[in-house]
C-alpha cells in the first residue's frame, strides 16, 4: 500500500483548527505509520499539555491517537485503543494510532518495565476523558440542553431519548480549544496529564475488558504489515558492518581492492575501529562486507575460560555493593538453627537473539533534519543519543519508530540504528543497515550472568528462622536501557566514544520482589566489573525483566530445597510465609487448576523405570503483578533428557483490558522463558562470543513445547492494571527445576537445565 | 548482472540481477515483496520461506537463477483481506502470534503440511515445524491454528 500521509508536523499544526484534523488522512493507520522525511527547520516533540498532542478527530469522526508508547508484539496498541474508546465513547475501530514518532508524539519514555498499560495509558485515558467532556459541553450549548441530558455513542452526541437531536464529534472538534487544557506532571514512564474530564468508573466499562482482536494481527497474517525492514527511501544505499575479529582488537588496515570489483559497491567507511560498507544493493553490500580484507590486532584475551566463569564471578572484587533487605538478625539465627540449608545457583549470559536481527534506515542531513527509522523501544531516547552522536541539537533529529521483530528490552536495534547513522553520515545518502544473525546473537548486548549464594535455617519444628541471600551480577545497566547517549551504542564505542552513562543495576532480593515473611532476613547484592569496558560483545543490559528470571530461578529453587529439608509440600510451605492475599490466591488457584496433591518433594519412587515424572511450583511478584506457575516434567534418568509436559500459569495484573490478548502474551512468555530455562546460554572463548546463530545459540523449537499450557487470568476490576510483558517470564525456570527435583531427587543449580546438567545432578544425588 | 524472468504470485517479472543473489533479496528489494523476511540468512529459522512449485524453500540460500521458470508464491499471494486463505483465516481466528516477524514461514509451512496431510497429529505438526523459529514463543497459538484449519476441512484447498 502506498503511503498517502505525507504531512509534516508543521503542516499539521498549520492546517489544524482546534481538535479537528483539517486534512482527511486516508491511510488506514493499521498499515503505514511512516511519514516521508519532509525537511523542516525543527522537529520538536509535541507538548504534553496540549490536548491535540494526544488525540485529534477527523471530520468523519475517526480519531487519531498519538503516543510515545510503541507496539513490540504484545498487543498494546489494541489495549490502548480500547482504553481511549472507552473514555471517548467511540468504537475502537474508529481509532488509529501514531506511535513513537518523535516529532508527532509526546516523550513517554518509550516501552519498558511492563509499564505501557500501567503508566503509559494514564495520560491517554485522562486526555480522552477531557476531550469527551469538552465535546459534550460544546454539544450541550449547540443543542441547547444540559450536558446531563446528553449521551454519546460511537462519537455522536445525542439528546437522551431523541436520537435525531444529535451532533457528531467530527462536527464539534474544530471548535475545541486544545491549548493549556491539560496539566502535565512527571516525565518519561511517569509522565501523566490531567484535565477537567473525569475518567469513567470501572463499573461502567463496556469496551475495556473485552477480547477484541488485535488490530495488527489480521494485516500481519495477510501479509500487509510493514516492519522497519520494509522502509525504503529515495536514494537509499544498503549498509553492512564488519566487527573486530577479537574483543578489544584495533584496526590495522582495510584493503578495499577486493570489494571495489563488486558491482554496486559504493564505499568503505572507517572511523576508528568502526568498519562498514555501503552499496547500491543489499547483495552487493553483503558481498563487499565479506570480501573486504580487514586486518585487526590480536589483543590479549579479555574473557575468562567459560568453564571458570562462575568461579571467577564469586572471587572478583565487586564494583559496588548494597544491602537490599535486612530484618532481625539473620546471621545469629542461622548459626542457632537446628537445620541449615545452603546452596549456590548460577545463571548465564543470555542473548535477546531477536527474530529479525535488527534493521534501521538513517538519512543524515547535518544542515537540515536527520531522520532515523528504527524499531527500538525508546525512540525519544534515541533522538537524544543520535543528536549527541552527530553533534547537532536535538531539534535537528527525528526518530520514527516502525515496528521491528519483538525486542524484549534493549537488544541491539539501538546499535543497528546508530550504525545506520554513522554510515549515512559518511556516505552522504540515506543508508539502510541490516544486521546479520551473528551481529545480533554475538554482538547485541546481553542479559547479565548472575551467581547467587543462599542459606536458610530451620528450627526443630521445621519453621524457617533465618534466610540469607547474596547475588553477584554483571550490571543490568552497563549499557543503559535508555539509549540516550552516544556512548550507549556499539558502533559509536568502536569509533572511540566511551560509555559514560552506565548504571549499577543489581540482582535484588528486596522490597517488591521478596514475598516471604521470614523472621530474620539478610540480603545483599553486588555488581561486578565488566570484563572489558568498550565495545565488548558481553556488555550487559536489559533482557526481558532485567535480572528477574535469574533471581526467581535461584530464589524459588532454593526455597524448594528448604521446603524439602522441612519435609513439607512446596505449596503448603510457601503459603505458610505469604501474607499477600492475591499471591496466595494465585498459588492456590494454580494448585487447584493443576490438580496438585499435597506431599513433600521429591516423590517416593515406586519403580526403577528410566523415566520419572514430577511437578514443581514457583511464584513471582513484579511491579504489582502476581504470578504462580506449575510445571510438570518427564525426566529420563539414564540420559538426563527432559521434557516439560505441562505448564499452568495463574496471572493477576489487576484490571484486565483484553483477556485474549493478555492470554496470548502470557502463553508466549511461558514458551520464551521455557526456552531460556532449558536451552539458552551465550557461549564464548577468551576473545569472542562464539554463539553466532541458531545452532550455536539454540532456542526452544516446536518439539520443546509442552503438550498442555493452561493460563488462568484472575481479574480484579477494582485494582488499577499492572504489567504483563515480563512478570510471567520469572517463575518458569524454577518451576521446571523444582519439577526435576520432584521427579528424581536431583537438584540442578545452574541454568539452562540441559540434559548434561540434569545427568550430573542425578549422578551426584546418588541412587534414587 | 543478467536479466531473469521470474513468476511470482501469478505475475511475470523481469529482473536484472546477479544470478547468484539469493531469491530473498530479489523478492524484497527488486519486487518489494516484503513478507519473505530476513531472519538468519543461514536457512536455520524459516522466516524467508517461499513456496517454489508448491514446496516450502528457504529463499535466503537459494540463488535466484534456480527459481527462474518456477511458480513462486509468497505470503502476499496466498490470500487477500476479502478472501483470506483458510490457513490464514485460522491463524487470524486464533490470534496466533506476538510480533509476527516469523509468521511468514509458519503460515506457508502450515499450508504445505495441510495440503499433504489434511488431518495431522500433534506429532506431525511439530515435526513439520521442526525447522522454524518463533522467538516470541507463540507456538501454542500456532499449533491451535493448524488444528483449527484442519478442522475447517478447507485448508488443503
Amino acid at each position: 500500500m502506498a503511503f498517502k500521509a505525507t504531512l509534516s508536523r508543521r503542516e499539521f499544526v498549520k492546517g489544524t483548527s482546534g481538535l479537528l484534523v483539517a486534512f482527511s488522512l486516508t491511510d488506514s493507520g493499521v498499515l503505514p505509520r511512516l511519514l516521508a522525511a519532509t525537511p523542516t527547520e525543527t522537529v520538536d516533540s509535541p507538548s504534553p499539555d496540549r490536548l491535540d498532542s494526544w488525540l485529534q478527530i477527523n471530520p468523519d469522526g475517526s480519531v487519531r491517537v498519538f503516543t510515545g508508547k510503541v507496539e513490540i508484539g504484545m498487543g498494546v496498541e489494541t489495549a490502548l485503543a480500547q482504553i481511549v474508546a472507552e473514555e471517548l465513547d467511540v468504537r475502537p475501530v474508529q481509532i488509529t494510532f501514531v506511535m513513537g514518532d518523535t516529532s508527532r508524539t509526546v516523550d513517554q519514555g518509550g516501552v519498558g518495565g511492563s509499564t505501557s498499560i500501567m503508566l503509559g495509558a494514564q495520560p491517554l485515558r485522562n486526555a480522552a476523558a477531557t476531550a469527551r467532556q469538552l465535546l459534550t459541553e460544546l454539544a450541550s450549548r449547540r443543542l441547547g440542553v444540559s450536558p446531563d441530558q446528553l449521551e454519546v455513542r460511537d462519537g455522536v452526541v445525542a439528546v437522551k431519548g431523541q436520537s435525531t437531536r444529535s451532533i457528531s464529534y467530527g462536527e464539534l472538534a474544530g471548535a475545541i480549544d486544545t491549548n493549556d487544557v491539560l496539566k502535565a506532571t512527571g516525565q518519561g514512564f511517569a509522565l501523566n496529564v490531567k484535565g477537567t474530564g473525569q475518567p469513567k468508573d470501572v463499573s461502567s466499562y463496556s469496551v475495556v475488558g473485552k477480547s477484541l482482536p488485535r488490530v495488527d494481527m489480521s494485516p500481519k497474517i495477510l501479509g500487509q504489515w510493514q516492519y522497519v525492514t520494509d522502509v525504503r527511501v529515495p536514494g537509499m544505499l544498503h549498509g553492512r558492518v564488519v566487527r573486530p575479529a577479537d574483543t578489544g582488537a584495533q584496526l590495522v588496515s582495510v584493503e578495499e581492492s577486493s570489494a571495489r570489483e563488486i558491482p554496486g559497491y559504493v564505499k568503505t567507511v572507517v572511523k576508528g575501529n568502526f568498519v562498514g560498507v555501503v552499496a547500491e544493493t543489499e547483495w552487493a553490500a553483503m558481498r563487499a562486507a565479506r570480501a573486504l580484507k580487514v586486518v585487526w590486532t590480536q589483543p590479549e584475551p579479555v574473557f575468562p575460560e567459560q568453564q571458570h566463569l562462575y568461579e571467577q564471578m564469586r572471587s572478583v572484587t565487586p564494583k559496588s555493593s548494597k544491602e537490599t533487605l535486612s530484618k532481625g538478625e539473620a546471621a545469629t539465627a542461622l548459626s542457632a538453627a537446628a537445620k541449615k540449608v545452603a546452596a549456590a545457583y548460577d545463571w548465564p549470559f543470555q542473548s535477546h537473539a531477536t527474530m529479525g536481527p535488527g534493521c534501521a534506515v538513517a538519512d543524515v542531513r547535518l544542515d537540515e533534519v536527520t531522520t532515523v527509522w528504527s524499531g527500538a523501544q525508546k525512540p525519544h531516547a534515541l533522538r537524544k543519543g543520535f543528536a549527541e552522536l552527530l553533534g547537532v541539537p536535538e531539534a535537528k533529529v527525528r526518530v520514527i519508530w516502525v515496528e521491528d521483530a519483538g525486542s524484549y528490552g534493549r537488544p541491539g536495534f539501538e546499535d543497528t540504528a546508530a550504525d545506520a547513522v554513522l554510515l549515512s553520515q559518511a556516505a552522504g545518502r540515506p543508508v539502510r543497515v541490516q544486521w546479520s544473525r551473528a551481529d545480533m546473537t554475538a554482538w547485541g548486548a546481553k542479559g547479565p550472568a548472575v551467581v547467587y549464594d543462599m542459606a536458610a535455617g530451620l528450627d526443630v519444628r521445621g519453621e524457617v528462622t533465618a534466610f540469607q541471600f547474596t547475588s553477584r551480577a554483571f550490571s543490568g545497566g552497563d549499557i543503559m536501557y535508555l539509549p540516550a547517549s552516544a556512548g550507549n551504542y556499539l558502533g559509536a564505542q568502536l569509533t572511540g566514544v566511551r560509555n559514560t552513562t552506565g548504571v549499577d543495576e543489581f540482582a535484588q532480593w528486596g522490597e517488591g520482589t521478596m514475598a516471604y515473611r521470614f523472621p530474620n532476613i539478610h540480603a545483599d547484592a553486588h555488581v561486578l566489573p565488566a570484563f572489558f569496558a568498550t565495545a565488548s560483545p558481553l556488555r550487559t543490559t536489559h533482557l526481558r525483566d532485567p535480572e528477574g528470571p535469574a533471581t526467581t530461578f535461584a530464589g524459588e529453587s532454593f526455597l524448594d530445597e528448604v521446603a524439602a529439608a522441612a519435609e513439607v509440600d512446596p505449596i503448603e510451605f510457601r503459603l505458610r510465609y505469604l501474607d499477600d492475599e492475591r499471591l496466595r490466591a494465585a498459588l492456590t488457584t494454580a494448585a487447584k487448576t493443576y490438580g496438585w496433591v499435597s506431599r513433600p518433594s521429591p516423590q517416593k519412587l515406586g519403580s526403577r523405570a528410566d523415566t520419572a515424572t514430577g511437578r514443581g511450583v514457583a511464584i513471582a511478584l513484579r511491579g504489582g503483578t502476581r504470578v504462580a506457575t506449575i510445571a510438570e516434567v518427564e525426566v529420563n534418568r539414564r540420559t538426563g533428557a527432559l521434557r516439560v509436559k505441562r505448564l499452568v500459569c495463574v496471572h493477576d495484573c489487576g484490571l484486565i483490558i483484553n483477556p485474549e490478548a493478555l492470554g496470548g502474551t502470557i502463553e508466549a512468555n511461558l514458551i520464551q522463558s521455557l526456552s531460556r530455562s532449558l536451552k539458552e546460554e551465550v557461549a564464548f572463548d577468551r576473545s569472542r562470543v562464539t554463539s553466532i546463530d541458531w545452532n550455536t545459540y539454540p532456542v526452544a523449537r516446536s518439539s520443546d513445547v509442552p503438550d498442555r499450557v493452561e493460563i488462568v487470568l484472575l481479574n480484579h476490576p477494582e485494582i488499577a492494571p499492572t504489567g504483563a510483558g515480563e512478570p510471567s517470564t520469572r517463575p518458569t525456570a524454577a518451576a521446571i527445576n523444582n519439577a526435576i527435583f520432584d521427579a528424581t531427587g536431583a537438584r540442578v543449580r545452574q541454568a539452562p537445565l540441559t540434559p548434561a546438567r540434569v545427568l550430573a545432578a542425578l549422578r551426584s544425588s546418588g541412587p534414587a | 548482472m543478467s536479466p531473469l524472468a521470474l513468476k511470482v504470485n501469478g505475475r511475470a517479472h523481469m529482473v536484472d540481477v546477479d544470478p547468484q543473489c539469493p531469491l530473498l533479496y530479489v523478492l524484497r528489494d527488486n519486487l518489494a515483496l516484503n513478507n519473505p523476511r530476513f531472519g538468519c540468512g543461514l536457512g536455520q529459522c524459516g522466516a524467508c520461506t517461499v513456496l517454489l512449485d508448491g514446496r516450502a524453500v528457504r529463499s535466503c540460500r537459494l540463488p535466484v537463477s534456480l527459481a527462474a521458470g518456477k511458480e513462486i508464491l509468497t505470503l502476499e499471494g496466498l490470500g487477500s483481506e476479502g478472501n483470506p486463505h483458510p490457513v490464514q483465516r485460522a491463524f487470524i481466528d486464533e490470534q496466533a502470534f506476538q510480533c509476527g516477524y516469523c509468521l511468514n514461514g509458519w503460515v506457508l509451512t502450515a499450508k504445505v503440511l495441510l495440503e499433504k496431510n489434511p488431518h495431522p497429529t500433534d506429532a506431525e505438526i511439530r515435526s513439520a515445524f521442526a525447522g522454524l523459529v518463533c522467538r516470541c514463543g507463540s507456538h501454542v497459538g500456532i499449533f491451535n491454528a493448524v488444528r483449527r484449519a484442519a478442522q475447517s476441512g478447507k485448508a488443503g484447498a
